[in-house]
């Protein structure tokens, strides 16, 4: 079973349609790529797994369930996203790992450990860090919910090369490791390092 | 004795809107007409609610056109708002139910605790403090929240997307919202007396009254307005939010300007 499947999805915003019809199936194991040309709906497409968007017309699943039927603030604690730019929340590290639950030092320790940053972190100010150690501390802190599975929405656009094969090691890392993960990209270099599948919207629209 | 000023102070008085002009024609300001017709509407507007005050507090004028009054004023305040606040989603109810809600918590308090007496002579002027002092903040609460929300877009998703409830993930940007709006009345409050004498307390002092007696009326109007502040913000505030989530915790607020904010 596909972790997430779109069935006939239509979205329309501001009058232009978004997603036009698309089927798309994610697969549940290894990390899925997502690409398609600028405008062509894949944020779209990852607002709609975790439910922040709800399409016109169409069914979203999660693991065969209708996202509509489940509880929203459930199901984005059993999907994990990271944004396209750093989101730290005001406080240090360790107020924005308590944000998703992770409110002991002896957890946040360890989400900071699977995203390679020391504990050292816990006391920083989250938003005097670099970009990259905002967008590590961002994957720790959608990881403090326990995440079944990951979306990636362009997560490294805002980030150095070094930071960026960081985080795509961190994140391939945790596809291998049962995490299916939907990754959102324009890089087809980055396609080349991570994809263990690939989808495009360019492919699936315009039916 | 009390002080009033006659027919010819007033227009005494009027020559301080000459030299106002004047400092702005000299300084190429280009506010001449805008202060004419500001000076001229003030007049015009005062010399009106005199006349409809004369009538209210006259001795065989029944109670029922005084709070018929107060509903005009909530209304009018409402408008007004809507007006300067025209970015705000569903900002004339909310106005509405704010200026309402904060009448009759704030005149119950006042009436019912025995502060004033209730006739038409405290009721249409206390309403009108209560409405008037809350305008500026209700309206600054509002594009605040309306802003804050959209400027702050990716962090309000971000707390969405870890399973936070609408509630939780707008609350950092409704508490700087409310404070924004309510800490100019905050500082007001706590500056009284020293750097300047509010209105109510020149008036009573000018009007001849013991000062004693004005400082503890003012003491009553200035308690009132910032709780009637405090009463319309928390309103508009939290109906600003209800309306920029759907029921199940997405933000639906449209984006002012997503071209220019995201790449």
């Amino acid at each position: 079973m596909p972790v997430f499947q779109l069935r006939d999805v239509t979205v329309r915003r501001a009058g232009a349609v978004v997603l036009d019809h698309l089927d798309l199936e994610v697969p549940a194991e290894g990390l899925t790529v997502l690409t398609g040309p600028s405008g062509s709906g894949k944020s779209t497409v990852l607002r709609l797994c975790n439910r922040l968007l709800v399409p016109d017309a169409g069914v979203v699943e999660f693991r065969g369930a209708d996202v509509a039927q489940l509880d929203p603030c459930a199901l984005r604690r059993r999907v994990g996203m990271v944004f396209q730019r750093p989101t730290p929340f005001a406080g240090s590290v360790r107020d924005n790992l308590a944000a998703a639950g992770a409110d002991d030092d002896a957890r946040a320790a360890a989400l900071l450990d699977a995203v390679a940053l020391d504990e050292g972190f816990l006391g920083r100010d989250a938003r005097e860090l670099s970009g990259g150690e905002q967008q590590r501390m961002c994957l720790a802190r959608a990881l403090a919910t326990g995440p079944e599975a990951l979306l990636v929405d362009e997560g490294t656009s805002a980030l150095d090369r070094e930071a960026t094969r960081t985080l795509e090691e961190l994140v391939a890392g945790l596809a291998a490791a049962g995490h299916p993960v939907l990754w959102v990209t324009h890089d087809e270099a980055q396609v080349d390092r991570i994809a263990d599948h690939r989808r495009s919207l360019g492919r699936a629209r315009g039916r | 004795m009390a002080a009033e000023p006659g027919l010819l102070g007033l227009l005494a008085a009027g020559v301080l809107i000459a030299v106002a002009v004047g400092l702005s024609a000299a300084q190429h300001l280009g506010l001449g007409r805008a202060l004419l017709w500001a000076a001229a509407r003030a007049l015009v507007q005062l010399a009106a609610i005199g006349v409809v005050l004369g009538l209210l507090l006259a001795e065989d004028t029944p109670m029922a056109w005084s709070w018929a009054w107060v509903v005009v004023m909530v209304g009018f305040a409402a408008w007004t708002t809507s007006r300067r606040a025209p970015e705000v989603p569903g900002i004339l109810p909310l106005a509405l139910a704010a200026y309402s809600a904060s009448v009759v918590v704030t005149l119950a308090v006042l009436f019912g605790l025995g502060v004033f007496e209730l006739t038409a002579r405290t009721l249409v002027p206390l309403a009108g403090l209560v409405v008037g002092n809350s305008l500026a903040a209700t309206v600054l609460v509002g594009r605040r929240l309306v802003e804050g929300l959209d400027e702050r877009r990716d962090e309000v998703e971000a707390r969405l997307a870890l399973g936070m409830t609408s509630e939780q993930a707008a609350a950092p940007v409704v508490r700087d919202a409310v404070r924004t709006a309510l800490i100019p009345q905050v500082e007001t409050t706590k500056a009284v007396g020293i750097v300047f004498l509010p209105g109510a307390m020149v008036g009573l002092i000018l009007a001849g009254a013991d000062p004693a007696a004005a400082v503890k009326v003012q003491l009553a109007v200035m308690y009132l307005v910032l709780g009637s502040v405090a009463t319309t913000t928390a309103v508009v505030a939290l109906g600003v939010r209800r309306l920029a989530f759907s029921p199940d915790h997405r933000l639906v607020l449209p984006a002012r300007a997503p071209d220019s904010r995201r790449r």
